[in-house]
Order: structure tokens, then sequence, then C-alpha cells
């Protein structure tokens, strides 16, 4: 058995009266695709929120790393790298700038970052823009340039947070083959998607329903046990149970 | 027209479910009120004082005990000699030092005529100049006293002052009506600057341009959520001067109201152009606060009287809608005047308020081409 | 420091791609050190009133010829119908009526007394009171020689002289009573305070807005890396804007700096401090930039009301007075006018330096506290 890179034991978070992520138990291998599926307000962003360290979970274990969340979260910031929802590059500063910016954050020695820097721009094909502000690109740059810059500093685990939302089919294809490359380094990929077709890429596909696991398995076995012929079909079934959300 | 209802309903919605800025919205004006009705004091009261007494005789001492008991005055310091001055002055503990020469009751008495002197810290000219006034006032005073004592019978001129509309000298009488207008002008500014501009930020007004509503529509929609605030806020505040401060309201409720959405219609126009101009909520809350809060201070006459400033800034001031508003309110209030007189600073307000409409409106549009 | 040294760069970038910040930080400030300074002042002119003489004598004349030879009045009209002129203060015309009665000179001559009427619109008070002291005091030295010439005439050489002392005026510091030496540096605090104080207050409530926030927190950066990287670039430009009105203080409107530049930048190095901590604290406590600012704004505008920089802190009742005790802007202005002015040194400013680095200190352990990198 591989070592794991993250392990979670009934890990609960509750705002008040309400239950977001409810006791979910799973480990994550090193060097595997993570998929992490599940309706909208199904509990995978504060799940994900609670692994990276930005939320404090209300109950339960969880260790990313091999560092306790509730202890070491500086320690996880350290081996992680994550890429939000929410498009979080500074708009008002050029991709080098960016680069340049979240490398040193990350502590990248001066010769290393300016590797890194020109070898981000090449790989993602920015050559022409590495000067424009990041306000101007189009949205799969962005988003290519964000997930270049969440592992420029070569994380154990990197965490995405629905990437590809909003980004066309060829650039889509072009984000995953950057992925895979990726977790041919060694790193870690745990990834959150509404794109069914993006989870058979995963070595193995959870689905989250209200708060809870559903399912775990690789994308083979999650179709042989409900019998259906594509994830899609899986993640209705389950998702349809569900009582919050819009799915 | 029903989705410009629903629009402004929005508005509102979005205002009213944000606490925090609506706490900040009611409750800093009252509190602004309130504090700087009882703070801001231009009177000079317990000023600090230092007697040098050189020749410590009757009459040196009775003029101690006149300055001691006047309510301008506090002796705090009695020095020994002049070079203690210095100290103390630097150290800022007293303000005025009262200098009577050596011998001068004996002067006084032989010469007919003998020296105090006053000096004062003058880093403040305006509170030395008071002190000056008010401590040559007493030794005047006393000097009549004496003489008058030695027979010399008090006749002449008797000045009789009058104070109009405000014989108290209330400073509250004269900041109340200061504050309502930088309240108005900053709050209407402000608010509406910022929320515009964050509409364009986030990317929002794109959607609201392709909406069947018209330009005007959105304006409209943001600016009147925040006219209805800023009459609440005017109601409120004149509540607070009329039942704390027992600020006395001459004039008509209904023009004052009139007037009081006048200037903020000008204001919130204000807010509408700056956001024109500017391409981010952080450009239009710098010029709405650093650039109006001073300026609106200091030009309009809330604190300084305009008449005092040199001519050129006497024009510049002309540029401040507030200095026109507190014309307005000052009359209203304290002299009960009707609109006749105060028509010109009216027309001025409406004015500045259809051009800066006019000015935004085609940097509206330059933008949406 | 490396990571400090990033983030730095990275502000400095976003601070200065954003084209018109850039006037807004260096060219409103002193444009406005320049008008403002003008306008903060008192000073008693050319006050225009409405002169009743009903009297029309030599000694009504020389009232009137006295008060404009002063400087301070204007007469700008004259009239005999009391209620006319009434209207004109009404109308905010004149400020004063001198009413003569038409008896005045008479009773003025035969040695009774004589009344005589000032009115005055007292709707800004420290102006009235300014105005009746000046007219009192013209109109009592002109009574004080009248009536020795009378009783000169009266008595002829058994006339005693009466009393009089002497009132030797000497103002130190500043003998010429100039407002702006007094005004300037306190405007300049203020000035500094509000660019400081916005821009923190912005700043890191601006990230949480776009989102960028999130992507910090998931880094290893440390509180105090991150607080001292927002906190330095506005403290730079926050001493380079002082520096400016410094050198405009000195060389434009030539204020004295009797006491030690140096002792002016260090606590002016202390006072940036404590007001972006606070403006960071602020940004840490709110959820919008619109909040943010608000609360800012209102926090700054009781900073410079209570700072003692247009109405003398001495004038407040106690209770205010007491309230300035953790205004760090009151304390600034104050140094700066006791260094600067009256070339105060070390000695006499200790008590408020210590005051200003407890608060600095307060404020930015709150700031550093308050942000999280992981919430609850």
């Amino acid at each position: 058995m591989s070592e794991l890179a993250i392990q979670t034991t009934e890990l609960t978070k509750k705002f008040g009266d309400f239950t977001a992520v409810d006791r979910i138990t799973f480990d994550v291998h090193k060097g595997e695709i993570f998929g992490f599926l599940g309706a909208n307000g199904a509990g995978k962003t504060t799940a994900m929120k609670m692994l990276t360290g930005l939320l404090l979970p209300s109950s339960g274990r969880a260790a990313v790393s091999g560092k306790d969340v509730f202890t070491q979260a500086e320690e996880i910031k350290k081996r992680i790298g994550y890429m939000s929802q929410k498009f979080s590059l500074y708009d008002d500063l050029t991709v080098e700038e960016n680069i340049q910016f979240y490398g040193g954050i990350y502590g990248l020695p001066d010769e290393k970052l300016q590797k890194e820097k020109n070898e981000v721009i090449t790989s993602s094909g920015l050559e022409k823009v590495r000067n424009k502000l990041v306000r101007g690109l189009p949205l799969g740059w962005k988003q290519k340039l964000a997930f270049s810059i969440s592992i420029l500093h070569n994380p154990d685990i990197v965490f995405l947070d629905e990437p590809t939302g909003g980004v066309d089919p060829v650039t889509r294809r072009q984000f995953w083959e950057k992925i895979y490359e990726a977790a041919n380094q060694g790193i870690t990929v745990f990834v959150t998607t509404h794109y069914m077709d993006e989870a058979e890429y995963c070595d193995r596909v959870s689905i989250m329903v209200d708060g809870k696991i559903e399912a775990l398995d690789s994308p083979e076995g999650l179709k042989e046990s409900f019998s259906a012929d594509k994830i899609e079909e899986v993640f209705i079934q389950l998702a349809r149970s569900g009582k919050r959300g819009d799915a | 027209m029903s989705s410009f209802k629903g629009f402004v309903e929005k508005e509102f919605k979005q205002i009213y479910r944000d606490k925090r800025t609506l706490v900040v919205l009611f409750g800093m004006p009252i509190i602004m009120l309130v504090l700087f009705g009882f703070a801001i004091r231009n009177e000079v009261t317990s000023v600090e004082i230092g007697i040098l007494d050189l020749s410590k005789d009757d009459v040196t001492r009775q003029m101690i005990q006149k300055l001691k008991s006047s309510e301008s005055f506090e002796v705090t310091a009695y020095l020994e000699n002049h070079d203690d001055v210095e100290g103390l002055f630097r150290k800022g503990s007293v303000k005025e030092v009262v200098v009577f020469e050596p011998n001068f009751q004996k002067k006084l008495e032989r010469n007919a005529e003998a020296d105090i002197q006053i000096l004062t810290d003058a880093t403040d000219p305006n509170l030395a100049k008071l002190v000056q006034l008010y401590t040559s006032s007493i030794i005047r005073d006393y000097v009549l006293d004496i003489n008058d004592n030695a027979g010399n019978r008090q006749a002449g001129l008797v000045v009789q002052t009058r104070m109009m509309y405000n014989p108290e000298l209330r400073s509250v009488n004269l900041f109340v009506p200061g504050l309502i207008a930088v309240i108005l002008m900053l709050v209407s500014a402000l608010m509406t600057s910022i929320s515009i501009t964050k509409e364009k930020e986030m990317g929002n007004m794109e959607i609201l341009l392709v909406s069947p509503l018209k330009p005007y529509h959105i304006i409209i929609g943001k600016v009147l959520p925040y006219l209805v605030l800023s009459v609440v806020n005017v109601i409120a505040i004149l509540l607070l001067a009329h039942f704390i401060f027992k600020v006395p309201f001459q004039g008509s409720y209904l023009l004052f109201f009139a007037e009081s959405i006048l200037f903020i219609l000008t204001a919130l126009s204000l807010g509408v152009f700056i956001s024109a101009s500017a391409n981010n909520q952080q450009t239009a809350m710098m010029i709405s606060l650093a650039g109006l809060l001073l300026p609106t201070v200091l030009l309009s006459g809330f604190i300084f009287p305009i008449s005092s400033m040199p001519v050129p800034l006497q024009y510049i001031s002309t540029l401040i809608p507030a200095r026109w508003f507190l014309v307005i309110v000052r009359s209203i209030m304290l002299k009960g005047s009707d609109f006749m007189l105060i028509w010109k600073e009216s027309l001025i307000l409406l004015l500045m308020t259809l051009v800066l409409i006019g000015l935004s409106m085609k940097k509206f549009k330059v933008r949406l081409q | 420091m490396r990571i400090i040294r990033f983030i730095l760069r990275k502000e400095f970038l976003q601070i200065f791609r954003n084209k018109a910040m850039l006037p807004i930080l260096f060219v409103m400030p002193v444009v406005q050190l320049l008008v403002l300074s003008f306008a903060a002042t008192y000073e008693l002119k050319e006050v225009d009133f409405t002169l009743v003489d009903m009297d029309q004598s030599a000694l009504s004349r020389q009232i009137t010829g006295k008060m404009q030879a002063s400087g301070y009045f204007n007469l700008k009209e004259k009239t005999f119908d009391i209620d006319q002129a009434l209207e004109s203060m009404d109308a905010s015309r004149v400020s004063m009526i001198v009413y003569i009665p038409h008896d005045f000179g008479k009773r003025m001559n035969s040695g009774h007394s004589a009344p005589l009427q000032i009115l005055i619109d007292a709707v800004d008070g420290s102006r009235a009171g300014l105005i009746q002291s000046y007219s009192l005091s013209i109109l009592k030295d002109l009574n004080q020689d009248h009536l020795a010439e009378v009783q000169m005439k009266k008595e002829g050489p058994r006339f005693r002289q009466a009393k009089s002392i002497r009132i030797i005026p000497q103002n130190w510091y500043n003998p010429d009573l100039n407002y702006i030496t007094y005004m300037v540096p306190g405007i300049l605090v203020v000035l500094v305070s509000m660019i400081g104080i916005f821009l923190s207050g912005m700043n890191i409530v601006r990230e949480q807005e776009i989102g960028t926030i999130e992507q910090l927190n998931v880094t290893p950066i440390k509180k105090y890396q991150f607080m001292i990287g927002k906190l330095l670039p506005f403290w730079i430009i926050g001493m380079v804007d002082l520096l400016i009105g410094l050198a405009l203080a000195r060389y434009g409107f030539q204020i004295p700096f009797l006491g030690s530049l140096a002792l002016i930048l260090l606590v002016a190095g202390i006072f940036l401090i404590v007001i972006q901590s606070f403006g960071l604290f602020i940004s840490t406590t709110t959820q919008t930039q619109q909040q943010a600012m608000f609360l800012a704004w209102f926090v700054m505008v009781i900073f410079i009301l209570l700072g003692g920089l247009f109405t003398p802190i001495e004038s407040m009742p106690v209770w205010a007075q007491q309230l300035t005790l953790a205004n760090p802007i009151a304390y600034f202005i104050k140094i700066m006018r006791m260094v600067l002015l009256k070339g105060a040194g070390w000695q006499e400013i200790q008590m408020m330096v210590y005051s200003l680095v407890g608060m600095g200190a307060l404020f930015l352990f709150t700031a550093i506290n308050r942000y999280k990198k992981t919430t609850a």
C-alpha cells in the first residue's frame, strides 16, 4: 500500500445548526488524481477549505501530507497548492508579476524563481502576454496560469476547486494534460468538478450528497456497482436523493 | 417601469441587509452631532495662566484676585523671575504670563502710571489674541474702578451691545447647521460614488446596461435609497438639535426640508460624477473622502469665517456646495429667513446639481460607446 | 525578510499601476496644504456694517471714522431707518449695526452718560465675540480721550490726572500672530493621516472582496509578514508625503523650524504606524470596502475635529479633553507645533511619544490578531 496524502476520519463542519460536512472519512493516496464530486451546496468547498487549513473543522480528524489540520495548519500550507473557485490572481498585476509574487511568498530562491517563471510562461503558452495585465487575459489562460502558479513551489498535494468552470472544451483538455503532468511528477491532485467527463479522468472519485460521502471508488468501480454506463448517471442517481442543493 | 421598480427594490434591500453600513449611516451622524455639539467650543474658558508679580503689593494682589475670579482664567503658576517663562511656555502648561513691574503700586500712586506686561504663547494666534483681549479688559475695568473711587465719576460713552439671533453666543448654534451640511455632503457623495463604482468593478454594470433599464434609471435607482436615508438623517439631526441642544428653529420646517433635499441632490450628483470619473472603488473613495473632507470643513465657513479668508480663497469657496447650504441652514434656523432671503443660494445649489448631472451623463455616455 | 520584500513589491506595483492614484497620493495633499492653510484663520477683517446715525454730530462722525480707520470695519451702508438696517442683517449683507441716538453728541459733551448701540450678527458666535471685543476697545479708547478732554475743559488747571496702567503685550513664538504658521503643521498632520488610514483601511478588505485573500491564506506566509508587508508601503508613502509637506512648510510658507527635524521624523514614523495599524484593524473587522471606508471616515472626522486643529483643546469640556488622550492625531499635531514653533525637545514631548508608542503597539497587535488565516 502506498503512503497516504490525505487521511480523514469523521471530519465534520457545523455552522450553527447546519451541518455542512457530516462525518466524512476517506483517504487519498500519494500521486493519485482524486475527484471530489457533489451537487452545488453538497459541502465540497467546505471540506476542501478544512483540508487546506482555511477553515477549522468542528470535529473528527484529518491529516494532510502527514500533518494535522487542527494543530499544524501552517505546516500544511507549506506543502500544498490551492486554486480556488473564485479567480484568485491579482488582475492588476502582469503575468510575470503574479508568478514572481507567489513564487516569492513560497520562498523560492531567486535563481529557481527565474527558471520556474520562464518555464511556466513557456509551458502555458503565455510568452506574448507575459508583460500584460492578467485582467485582459481570456478566462482559460488565466486558469492555466493560476494552476501553474499553484504548483510553482512543487507541493505534495494540489487542491483544485472547480478549476475548469466556464472554460472551453479545448482549453479544458489542455488543462487536464497539465494535471496529468503534475501527477506524473508525483504531485497528488485533489480536484472538484461539475464536468462528469472530467471525473472519468480521475484515478478515484468520491461523490458527496448532503455533506456525506455516498460513494468512493475508481470510475470503473462506481459504474459497475451502480450498473451505469457513465459517471454522470451515477451522479444523478445519488444527487437526486439529496435534499439540499439545486441538482 | 416595472423593471425599474424591481431595480429600486433591489437597491433598498441591499442597503437594508448590510446592517453594519446601516448602523454607521445612522449611528455615526448622531454620535458626531452629540460629540461635537458638546465638545467643540470656541469660547475661551479656564485658560491656564501664570503670574509673575515682581512687586507683591496691595494693588497687584487685588488685580491678581480679579484675574482669578474671572471665568476665562485659571491661575496655575506663580513665577519668581523672567527666566521661568520660557520653560512653562515650552511645556505648554500656561498660555499667558501676566507680569507686574517692580514697585507697581508706588509708581501708580506717584506717577499715575504703571506697566503690566502680557506675555502670550502665540503659537495659537487666535487663543493668544483672545486671552490678551480678555486680560486687557479686566485691567481696564480695574483702572476705571480705582479712578471712580478717587472721585472721577464715570460718564460718557456707554456701549450697549446686542447679539442678534444667538444672544448667548452658543457655539452649538453655530456648529449644528455646519454639521448637518458636512454630514449630508459626505454621506451622500461617498455612499453613491462607492455604490456605483462597486457595480462597475464587480462587472454588474454591464448586466444592468444590457437589461431594459435606461442608464438614467440605473442612476436614479442607485441614488434614490440614499436620498431617503439622507432625509431620515436630516430628521434625526433636527430632532437632536431641538431636544438635546435646544438650538432654536426660527424659520419654516417646510422650507428647511425642501432646501435639504436640494442640497442632498447636489451631494448625490457629486457622488455620481465622482463615480463616472473613477474607474474603481479605491479611487472613488479616495476622491470623495480625502478630497472632500477637509475642503468641506474648511472652505464652507463651518469653522472658519469665510470673510476672514484671503480673497482668492473666498472665490474658491464658492465652488463648495456646503458653503451655500450652510448660509441657507443658518438663515432658516437662527434668523427665520424666508425664501426671498435665500433664493440666491438655492439657485446656486440647483445650478451646481444640474451641471454635475450633465457632466456625469456625458462621461457615462463616452464610456458606454 | 525576503517574503516581506515580495509583498512590498506587489503592493507598490498595485498602488502605482492605478494611474488615478498617483495624483491622489502626492498632488492632492500638496494642493490642499497650499490652499487650505490660508483658509484656516479667525483673523477679523473688513466687517461690513450699517450705520444708523441719528445724531449727525462731529462726535458721531469721529466714531465712524475711527472704526473705519481701524481696518477691521467697513462702512457698507448708511440709513436712518433701523428696520432697514435689520433687514440688511437678516439678508447677511452686514454683520454689524451701529446705532447712534440723536442727542448722543450733546450728552457726551455735557458729561452725561451717552448710550450707543451695537447690534452684532451672532450666528457665528466666535466671530461675533471678536467683533464685540474690537469695537468695544475702539469705542472705549475714544471715550477715554474724550472724557479727559471734557474734564480738562471743565476743571482747567485743577484737573488731576487719572491713573492709568499701560499694557505692554508681547506675543512669543509668533509675534505677528500669523495664523498660517500655526495651521500648516496641523493640516499637514491631518492630510498625512487621511492618506494613511484610508489606504490601509481599504487594503485587506479589498483583497477579501476580490477573493485573493484566500489564495494568500493557503500560503505559508506568516501573519506578521503579511501585516508588515501591508503596512510598510503606506508608511513609506506617508513619510514621503510628510517630507514634501515639511519642505513646503519650511521653504514655501517660511515656517520656523526651531526644534529638531530628526525628532519630528522619529515621531512621524511612530505616528504613521499608529494610524495605519488602526486602518488595518478597521480593514480586518469589516466585510466590504464601503464599510471600511465609512468607518475610517467616521473615526477620522472625530480625530480631526477633536484634535485641536481648529478649535483649541483647552476650550473643550473636561470629558472631551480626556477623550483626546486616546487621539493620536491630537498628540502629533501638538508635538509638531511644540517642536517646530517653540523648539521643544525630547524632554517636553516624551510622555506623548510614549503614549503614541503604546497605541501603535496596541493597534498593531490587535490588527495582527484579528487577521485570521484559518477561520473557525
